[in-house]
């Protein structure tokens, strides 16, 4: 019997099974056995974090800072000092980049003091016109890359400025252009010295790790404890948020460069400067723009969340408009963030890709074309301004700047769309909501609840423990126990609930629909392009559609976070599916077997454990959307995120809440990830 | 056939000419007792050994041999081959004279210079003025052109973007390329990179050329053709060469000299003729077994001296040529023929027979004698 136990896996599920359902059976629902609740022994972990936060910011480490207003020096704490000058860099960089495109006075103030520029009425950067911006950008796009990228573009800024959001998206502009290449360059930085010394690859390695789970809002709290609200601070969250892919793509293309290109580049006469930047990081250009392109993606998509703790724009303007229940309004700002997206893209890729010519023999108009082109769109923008205020002689001129949400707007059109459903489909519609509500939620939720903490350790650790060996089982007890003994467990029961849910479903579509699309080449290469373009969205834009049909529910989210989280489950279907050796489909064509148990047998278990990564991939997603569904009202972790971060001494509860998502997110990393290497080297793919 | 024996009997011609000239002058490499190991207590491991390398006790410490106790210099426009089977530390050795990898032990001038005792900053400047390399697989550099490819060793010197172009334009003929500059190297056939790659390599005119099987990679018949460009870019050049290669047709083809390596040690370093004729070890023996002689040997070896009483035909033969290049107009010719050397100064007579012992080899003797 115990010999039989030892071999086989499922009969310890089984085993395992067993004692969770007794356990949940036995166990009594009080408030003082330990085996229901933990008691919340960690309760003063915020406080602590409040005080040390405080002790960190405030007195740790003074320094001597000389203050020009009281001219003399002065004892200044080191820690704040550092996130000070950061915060004022990061903030100048943003200003500075905004006013180009919307004018103002911080730059001039920077440089010339508050005094002066209030004396000095005269003294303001004027906004560039809007035709005069879309020009500019058309030219680049044409520089770059011809005609079709400079159509693209233009076409860009035109719908951006004719529906009335220049100014949110030149905000939001401004934000990434920052964000952006900082953390290109940051990425750079570390995976080159990571690349460089073994050390750091082994220190960086699972941080990354760690990070790459962990879900974007979690930076938030620690971020606005340190840095503060404002642009600033979700230019630094989306930093941090941003690197690490980058990181991962730059280390990974250097060392896929062949030896031989780096030994021809020494050959050449490179130092090692040389070496790196104009041999190793060219040849490794295909994964290095792969992380240009995530990043731009995770700016993006950190615009709404960034917006939380201060960033304008676009993002802020979203979750007003999602708020309020304007659909059309959100659907037009998240048609802007989506284009901008695309748009920065592929004038980096553009960029990255250009040519020079060194035969033409060129004269001075044309070495000099794309500047005397700006300098005409220049000229003609204002001109056009000029005359604009002739003929808008009251309200705005709209040659010049079209304000906020005064374009023509497509919101009544939607807004009927909306209605109309909601008068044609509304029983449908109730009824399918209250059924997925009291059928299938609620019951989930209140077993969830049910729960005994003891049961919850004993089955996930259990299943640590036979899939990983007794490290798993002790790594994902450890982070289960972190959670239990705060006073949020019930919460975060609730969270896994959502993700359990929405993965579950996701995962059975994913693997529906990319089993069906893997059949045909064709087919494959059509679902991959799809999910590319998806994984492009920002996760909130998926709540405009859904709560244009079911309002604010936990239908709204789980249906949101559902779409999210199909689209890596798919992916990674296909990709596992393709990966399949054709010698296997032939030897298993050769033993006679037919297409479905070819499916079963071979292609399936082949498959695995790419698809685990792939399910692996949606938890993170589901994880991420959490704080998503909070704004629409959901009750679990995301909820009292949401409210540290607009509480005066929220940092502890948030960051405290930030970590329990996160070890949510490692739990069940630890488990799939595991089990999905043992299984690439049974199988020799690893 | 004819044609390109008469590339090779050239350019032999002119290198040996040069060869005598300077061997009197300090080598351009010298190696003395270089040794490479791989492995992280190689140097510890080395000084044990004291000199004596045991390559199968060095593996089963972890570390691998990549180059044991080469000794060996290389004149002014000679070029030596390398060759040995897949692993035997070819490009190790390569790697250790241009300093790709640091060498274990041992000594290394480059023109009387120890590279070893190089800092980084002279060892560029050796690179950027004297050393050219060829790679088996290109490694050209992918997000270039054809034309800023060959550009970029004098791109990294410091010339303008002008001149440097200008220059490459001008590599790009050599190579014969023409029409090709703006390509990117996904765009041009194996053959076609290599020729980049060794544009790019002679583009600041080294005086050290290095060829890691610069052909291996290429179809035979590409091979052919770019050994042919090869002969005649080196009798335009002159350069100093090492030349790895596998091959031993290549090797008879181009070498003045060929060391042959095995498991890091060089079993026999000498002329072809030398290798064919009298292999130091059982191992060389067996790898030149097969080796057609007549496309080693040169008139030289097998000519008499001469005897201004024999009746010879009109047709002379110079002393360098291959054997294989001239043996069938030699047994045409009916007669003994005269042996002249690069001034045309008669210095011997070939006579048919010796050509047929060398064509049929020992069973032909009888036959050979009789006609006689
Ligand atoms: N970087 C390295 N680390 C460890 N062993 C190496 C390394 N480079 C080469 N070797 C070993 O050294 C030996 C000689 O290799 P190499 O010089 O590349 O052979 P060849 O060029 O003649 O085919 C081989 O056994 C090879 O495995
Ligand atoms: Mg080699």
């Amino acid at each position: 019997m115990s010999e039989a136990l030892r071999q086989n896996k499922y009969l310890q599920f089984a085993l395992l099974l067993v004692v969770f359902v007794l356990l949940c059976m036995l166990i009594t629902p009080t408030e003082s056995n330990w085996f229901w609740r933990l008691p919340p022994l960690i309760q003063q972990l915020p406080f602590i974090i409040n005080d040390s936060v405080d002790y960190l910011m405030f007195e740790w480490w003074p320094i001597e800072v000389y203050d020009p207003e009281i001219e003399d020096y002065e004892e200044k704490p080191l820690v704040r000092e550092i996130t000070r000058s950061t915060s004022g860099l990061i903030l100048f960089m943003i200003e500075f980049v905004r006013e180009i495109l919307l004018g103002g006075v911080k730059t001039i103030v920077t440089f010339m003091g508050w005094d002066w520029a209030t004396e000095n009425k005269w003294a303001r950067w004027p906004a560039l016109p809007w035709t005069v911006v879309a020009g500019g950008a058309a030219i680049l796009g044409y520089a770059l890359g011809g005609w079709r990228l400079s159509l693209f573009v233009g076409a860009t800024f035109v719908y951006i400025a004719v529906f009335g959001q220049w100014e949110p998206s030149m905000e939001t502009l401004s934000f990434v252009l920052v964000a952006a290449p900082a953390a290109v360059l940051l990425g750079l930085l570390f995976g080159v010295w990571a690349f460089r010394n073994r050390t750091v690859e082994a220190i960086l390695n699972p941080i990354l790790n760690i990070m790459q789970i962990v879900p974007h809002f979690s930076y938030l709290i620690p971020v606005m404890v340190f840095f503060g609200i404002g642009d600033h601070a979700g230019a630094i969250a989306t930093i941090i948020f941003a690197t690490p892919p980058m990181v991962r793509l730059t280390l990974l293309g250097l060392k896929q460069v062949p030896p031989e290109v780096g030994e021809a580049g020494l050959m050449s006469g490179c130092n090692s400067w040389q070496l790196l930047v104009r041999v190793l990081l060219p040849t490794a250009r295909r994964d290095i723009l792969i992380g240009v392109n995530q990043v731009i993606m995770s700016c993006l998509a950190m615009v709404v969340i960034a917006s939380l703790i201060g960033a304008k724009g676009l993002g802020n303007d979203l979750l007003i408009a999602l708020n309020r229940l304007r659909i059309g309004l959100a659907l037009e700002i998240g048609v802007c963030i989506v284009l901008i997206a695309i748009m920065l893209d592929r004038l980096s890729l553009a960029w990255a890709n250009k040519q020079t010519d060194y035969f033409a023999d060129l004269s001075f108009v044309q070495r000099n074309k794309y500047s005397l082109m700006f300098g005409g769109v220049f000229v003609a923008g204002i001109v056009l301004a000029w005359i604009g205020s002739f003929i808008f002689r009251e309200g705005f001129n709209y040659l010049y700047l079209i304000p906020h949400n005064k374009g023509i707007t497509t919101e009544n059109f939607w807004q009927a769309g909306v209605d109309w459903i909601w008068d044609t489909f509304f029983y449908t519609l109730k009824g399918f909501n209250e059924w997925l509500i009291v059928e299938v939620l609620v019951p989930v939720k209140t077993a969830y609840l049910a729960m005994p903490v003891a049961a919850t350790f004993v089955l996930a650790m259990g299943i640590g423990f036979i899939i990983g060996g007794i490290r798993s089982a002790l790594i994902i007890g450890g982070l289960l126990l972190f959670i239990a003994l705060t006073e949020w467990w019930d919460r975060a029961l609730i969270t896994a609930y959502l993700v359990t849910v929405s993965v579950v479903i996701s995962t059975f579509l994913g693997v529906v629909v990319g089993t069906i699309c893997a059949q045909h080449p064709v087919s494959s290469r059509f679902i991959l392009t799809v999910c590319d373009t998806f994984q492009t969205f920002p996760s909130f834009i998926y709540l405009i559609p859904v709560m244009m049909l079911f309002g604010v529910t936990d239908t709204s989210v789980l249906i949101a976070i559902v779409i999210y989280a199909t689209v890596p489950a798919t992916r990674y279907t296909v990709e596992g599916l393709l990966s399949v050796p054709p010698s296997l489909h032939e030897a298993g064509s050769m033993s006679g077997v037919n297409r479905l148990q070819r499916w079963l047998f071979i292609e399936l278990p082949m498959s695995f454990p790419h698809m685990a990564l792939g399910v692996n991939q949606t938890v993170v997603f589901a994880l991420s959307m959490v704080i998503i569904g909070a704004m629409i009202g959901t009750d679990d972790l995301g909820q009292l995120i949401l409210g540290a971060l607009s509480e005066k001494n929220g940092v502890g509860n948030g960051l405290t809440l930030g970590i329990c998502v996160a070890f949510i997110g490692l739990a069940i990393d630890q488990v799939l990830r595991t089990w999905a290497n043992q299984r690439k080297s049974q199988l020799g793919l690893a | 056939m004819v044609a390109l024996g008469t590339g090779g009997y050239n350019q032999n011609n002119d290198m040996t000419a040069e060869a005598e000239i300077t061997t009197a002058q300090q080598p351009v490499i010298r190696c003395e007792s270089v040794y490479k190991i791989f492995g992280d207590n190689a140097e510890s491991m080395l000084e044990e050994a004291d000199g004596v390398v045991d390559a199968d006790k060095f593996h089963q410490a972890g570390c691998i041999v990549g180059v044991n106790d080469a000794s060996f210099e290389v004149h002014q426009g000679e070029l030596l081959i390398i060759m040995g089977l897949s692993g035997s530390g070819k490009s190790t050795l390569l790697r250790c004279i241009s300093r790709l990898t640091d060498a274990t032990a041992g000594k290394i001038f480059i023109e009387g210079d120890d590279i070893l005792q190089m800092n980084s900053k002279q060892l560029i400047e050796l690179r950027r003025s004297k050393m050219g390399m060829v790679f088996q697989s290109f490694a050209l550099l992918p997000h270039k052109t054809v034309l800023e490819n060959i550009a970029f060793p004098l791109q990294v010197k410091g010339v303008s973007t002008r001149d440097s172009i200008q220059r490459a334009k001008e590599m790009v003929d050599l190579v014969s390329l023409s029409g090709r500059e703006n390509y990117f190297p996904r765009q041009l056939s194996g053959g076609q990179q290599q020729r980049v790659g060794i544009a790019r390599s002679l583009a600041i005119e080294p005086d050290i050329w290095f060829l890691d099987e610069p052909f291996s990679a290429l179809d035979p018949l590409i091979r052919k053709e770019m050994q042919d460009e090869f002969l005649r870019l080196q009798d335009v050049l002159g350069k100093t060469i090492l030349f790895v290669t596998h091959d031993f047709d290549e090797a008879l083809r181009l070498a003045d000299r060929i060391a042959i390596m095995k498991d890091g040690v060089i079993e026999q370093l000498d002329t072809p003729a030398n290798i064919v004729l009298n292999p130091a070890t059982e191992y060389v023996r067996k790898f030149t077994e097969e080796v057609p002689r007549e496309k080693v040997l040169k008139i030289k070896s097998v000519m008499d001296p001469f005897d201004p009483a024999e009746d010879f035909s009109d047709f002379r033969v110079p002393q360098d040529a291959i054997i294989e290049t001239v043996a069938e107009s030699v047994l045409n010719a009916g007669k003994p023929v005269r042996v002249v050397d690069d001034a045309g100064e008669v210095v011997g007579a070939l006579h048919a027979s010796h050509i047929v012992h060398v064509l049929f080899g020992g069973h032909a003797d009888h036959a050979a004698e009789k006609s006689s």
